[in-house]
């Protein structure tokens, strides 16, 4: 089959401007884009880079509050949208051009069935009738290697699992074979096993149909594996453009070599050290969520001034393991030593001393932070709390706190949470840890939730801490990477058991426990032919396999 | 035809072109849609129905203009940070702020302010108004006016004694319940449960009638009997702030109960509180103005606008309006509040969430 490679989209000039604070600001600023019939485009960038912005504007759709300003234009296979009436826009959404959302989970409706959802468009726009709309479904499952495709369309979204469901939102998208199908981080919410197989399930059926596609994502490692060209974005601005081999190899701009380098960052590895009791230390704790068990015969040790990461997919136990040593779920069996001696299971019958040594840093610095309380305060109060330092003193503390993450005092003492940036808000849920001087941090998944670069920092901070408070970590992950720069020792759970445990050189080399090893090969790498040669070695029904395990 | 009417029609269709020129979009909705209500009032009711248009029309416009100037006084003369709230402030927040605050004057200086005592006799019973009184006299022959201001003070002081108490009560509760959970939150939804069960007119007048009719049992009895809706709205809104992760971050950190309450939770449920409390005030006041009616409420012969309502009462079949004074004033003084309290809540959810 000869595949027709015309010009589909042909972005001139395109500039957004948003509305804040009775003003309009521009946002995205003259971006130029070329998108041939059966491409696939990466947009990459940190958040605030107007990569989703730029994909809505593909399809002739703003955000509330923004538009797309005088003089921009996007040319859609002939078609003039910036003009077009929204009448006839609204009939090339879902037809000709798709969306596919970042969290399936919330794009889908929960009371209707997969497959009305699906059959929707086709039956709006005329295309199909319904019985052959569904017929058509069911092979789209199919070629997306869903389980089950006769029948699994039948079913609520509620009823599958995280994948299959951006699986389904994918075929969903491309029910009508539209010519364009945006993508926006489809995978950015899906363990890494389970990624996996929906991006060889998008890379395939992208290629079979000839659909061109914007991917965007802030994920290096996966566009690499999706897209022939990669565009970087910052703040609204092109940095550089390339195809995806060349972009690898020879990035050109300083800060598209910076977000290169991201993963390059690696703490040494420190030993354990010898004939000293462990600082925390869980032995043989079981767990229950009334009266389903979550968690059995969980032991593991943490000396001081080390990091052990606990590894493992969602649902495998990590943070509940982390709840058992905060005490906010008693363990059904089992105890929680602190340098030797047993700490009352419940957080409520600790002393005050033994609360200050372990603290903890949450995945979601929004809430993790009181909104409506100052900085100043949300430092301070433990500093106040544990040591009772009041007045001059108690400024000190928290200017010291403030200068220790890295932010300027004058300058934040006075603000409020939501007037700071993710990784800002996740340096003061640092600082406010680190005020009460503990001897133990529990991190959990505290860099899942930034950009790169942010996080990057976040762990080099981290780091920096520990060596000169000699603080132990408690690092709770499912990011493989973070745990080849951070780790000294590693857990790996999966459905509430420890799987393996050793020191990190160790875990990193072969032979590894089967799932392990399957966690391990599933993390991308930058490397294009990295899925290829991946999914060559495990063969395609391999997946299945995978999705049976789970 | 006489003048009046071609000027009227003259200027709403000069006026509405001139915005449509202008392409003043909103202007031109408004003053072409008065055009085309006075085509049919004046087929309707013909010159004193435009009149009434006329009047209407220059009252908005002069509430317009009083709330504002009131609003741009504010601005000059409040501190730099509320001025810039106040800056931004709609026009009808401006007008519920100078009406409460006209309110508040009349209800602190009543004694300097009413011409009369609340329960001094001058006149024959319902004399129409004079050059002494500005609004006639009541059943009794006592200043209408005179007693609208001292009623301000007792009426408006009352509901919010009362409606503060029930805050402070329901509140509490609402959030302590919310933040231990458990058999507590139990009891105290259930005796809520009972509370919210019986009618409150019914309920206030069988504790009324047990305890006696003073001021401070009034205030108690209106306070347990609002209480409840302020305690479910409170447990409701504490539920979700408590599963945050800064609740958990400070239970860690061995805090208090009350410390969580008061520095964690009510922070940020205070949005929704606020607006309950617009609502709940409202309320509380037609309450009391319906106890006062009954004869239940302030007793005679404190001025109280619902028992003022009541007294004149009578005078509805003669086609005066006497007794709809002191509703009116109930009335604007529930829209007030509810302009302040709509443009708090479009504040506190718009700007730092």
């Amino acid at each position: 089959m000869t595949q027709d490679k015309s010009v589909l989209l042909n972005i001139k000039n395109l500039r957004i401007e948003g509305y804040s604070d009775e003003n309009w600001i521009e946002i995205v600023h003259g971006i130029d884009l070329t998108l041939h019939r059966g491409e696939v485009m990466g947009l990459i960038g940190e958040s605030g880079a107007g990569k989703s912005t730029i994909g809505l504007a593909a399809m002739g759709f703003t955000r509330d509050g923004c538009r797309i300003s005088e003089g921009s234009s996007i040319e859609f296979d002939g078609m003039e949208l910036t003009t077009t009436p929204a009448a006839d826009l609204q009939s090339l959404r879902g037809a000709r051009i798709a969306y596919v959302a970042q969290s399936a989970a919330a794009s889908f409706n929960p009371a209707h069935k997969l497959i009305d959802q699906h059959t929707e468009a086709p039956l709006q726009y005329r295309i199909q009738k319904r019985l052959e709309s569904q017929e058509d479904a069911m092979e789209l499952y199919e070629r997306l290697r869903l389980p089950n495709p006769r029948e699994i369309g039948f079913r609520y979204p509620h009823q599958v699992s995280g994948g299959q469901l951006q699986r389904a939102m994918t075929a969903m998208a491309m029910a009508c074979r539209p010519d364009l199908i945006i993508f926006d981080e489809p995978t950015t919410a899906l363990d890494v096993t389970t990624q996996i197989e929906v991006l060889s399930a998008i890379r395939d059926i992208v290629d079979q149909f000839n659909t061109a596609a914007l991917y965007i994502t802030h994920d290096l490692a996966v566009v690499a594996q999706m897209a022939d060209v990669i565009k970087v974005l910052l703040k609204g601005d092109e940095v550089e453009e390339a195809d995806t081999r060349t972009m690898l190899e020879h990035p050109k701009d300083d800060y598209t070599k910076s977000l290169w380098a991201v993963r390059d960052f690696k703490k040494e590895q420190v030993p354990r050290p010898a004939d000293t009791v462990p600082l925390i230390s869980v032995k043989n704790v079981d767990a229950s969520y009334g009266d389903t068990p979550v968690l059995y015969d969980v032991s593991f040790d943490i000396y001081s001034g080390m990091t052990v990461a606990v590894v493992g997919e969602s649902g495998s136990g990590k943070s509940t393991t982390a709840r058992c040593i905060t005490g906010l779920l008693p363990p059904t069996k089992g105890e929680v030593l602190f340098q030797g001696t047993p700490l009352p299971p419940d957080y409520r019958d600790r002393t005050k001393d033994q609360l200050r040594q372990a603290q903890m840093i949450y995945q979601m610095a929004d809430t993790a932070l009181n909104p409506k309380v100052k900085i100043s305060e949300i430092i301070g109060r433990p500093a106040q709390f544990y040591s009772g330092l009041h007045g001059p003193a108690l400024k000190n503390r928290v200017d010291e706190l403030l200068d220790l993450i890295e932010l300027d005092p004058s300058q934040y003492y006075n603000r409020y949470p939501p007037e700071l940036s993710g990784g800002q808000k996740q340096r003061i849920g640092i600082a406010r840890s680190l005020a009460a001087e503990p001897t133990f941090i529990i991190c959990d998944e505290v860099t899942s939730a930034l950009d790169q670069l942010v996080a990057e920092g976040i762990l080099r901070l981290l780091d920096k801490l520990q060596k000169e408070l000699n603080l132990a970590y408690m690092f709770i992950t499912h990011d493989l990477a973070t745990v080849r720069s951070i780790a000294d020792e590693v857990v790996v759970m999966q459905y509430g058991k420890v799987v393996e445990q050793g020191p990190k050189d160790v875990m990193f080399t072969p032979p590894h426990h089967e799932y392990t090893d399957l966690l391990l090969s599933s993390v991308p790498e930058m490397d294009p032919d990295w899925l290829t040669t991946l999914l060559e070695e495990r063969g395609v029904d391999d997946m299945g396999e995978v999705e049976k395990n789970k | 035809m006489n003048y009046f009417i071609i000027g009227f029609y003259a200027l709403v269709i000069g006026a509405s072109s001139l915005a449509a020129y202008y392409q003043k979009r909103t202007a031109f909705l408004l003053l072409f849609s008065l055009t085309l209500v006075s085509f049919v009032m004046g087929i309707v009711g013909g010159e004193a129905m435009l009149w009434s248009v006329t009047i209407l029309a220059g009252l908005i416009a002069f509430s317009a203009g009083v709330s504002y100037s009131f609003r741009e006084f504010l601005v000059i003369i409040l501190p730099a940070d509320a001025a810039k709230e106040m800056r931004t402030a709609p026009l009808t927040a401006g007008f519920g702020l100078f009406v409460i605050f006209t309110y508040a004057i009349s209800g602190i200086f009543a004694p300097i302010i009413a011409p009369y005592g609340e329960a001094e006799v001058i006149s024959s019973a319902f004399a129409p108004a004079d050059e002494n009184m500005l609004l006639g006299a009541d059943q009794l022959g006592r200043d209408m006016f005179s007693r609208i201001i001292y009623g301000a003070r007792n009426t408006v002081g009352l509901a919010l004694l009362a409606t503060i108490l029930a805050f402070v009560m329901g509140a509490t509760a609402g959030l302590y319940a919310a933040t231990k959970g458990g058999k507590l939150d139990q009891l105290l939804g259930r005796i809520v449960d009972v509370i919210m069960s019986i009618p409150s007119l019914i309920f206030s007048l069988l504790l009324l009638s047990i305890f006696g009719t003073n001021t401070a049992t009034l205030i108690i009895v209106i306070a347990i009997i609002y209480a409840p809706r302020v305690f479910r709205l409170a447990r409701s809104v504490g539920g979700n702030v408590v599963v945050m992760d800064y609740i958990e971050a400070a239970k860690l950190r061995g805090e208090g109960t009350w410390y969580l309450i008061r520095k964690e939770i009510l922070p940020n449920s205070t949005a929704p509180l606020i607006a309950e409390f617009g609502l709940e005030f409202c309320f509380v006041f037609l309450l009391v103005a319906g106890l006062s009616f009954l004869g239940l409420g302030i007793q005679p012969p404190t001025a109280d606008w619902g028992s003022m309502v009541r007294e004149n009462a009578t005078l509805i079949s003669f086609g005066e309006i006497t007794p709809l004074i002191p509703a009116g004033a109930i009335a604007l003084l529930t829209v007030a509040v509810n302009f302040v309290v709509d443009w708090m809540l479009y504040r506190s959810s718009g700007l730092k969430e």
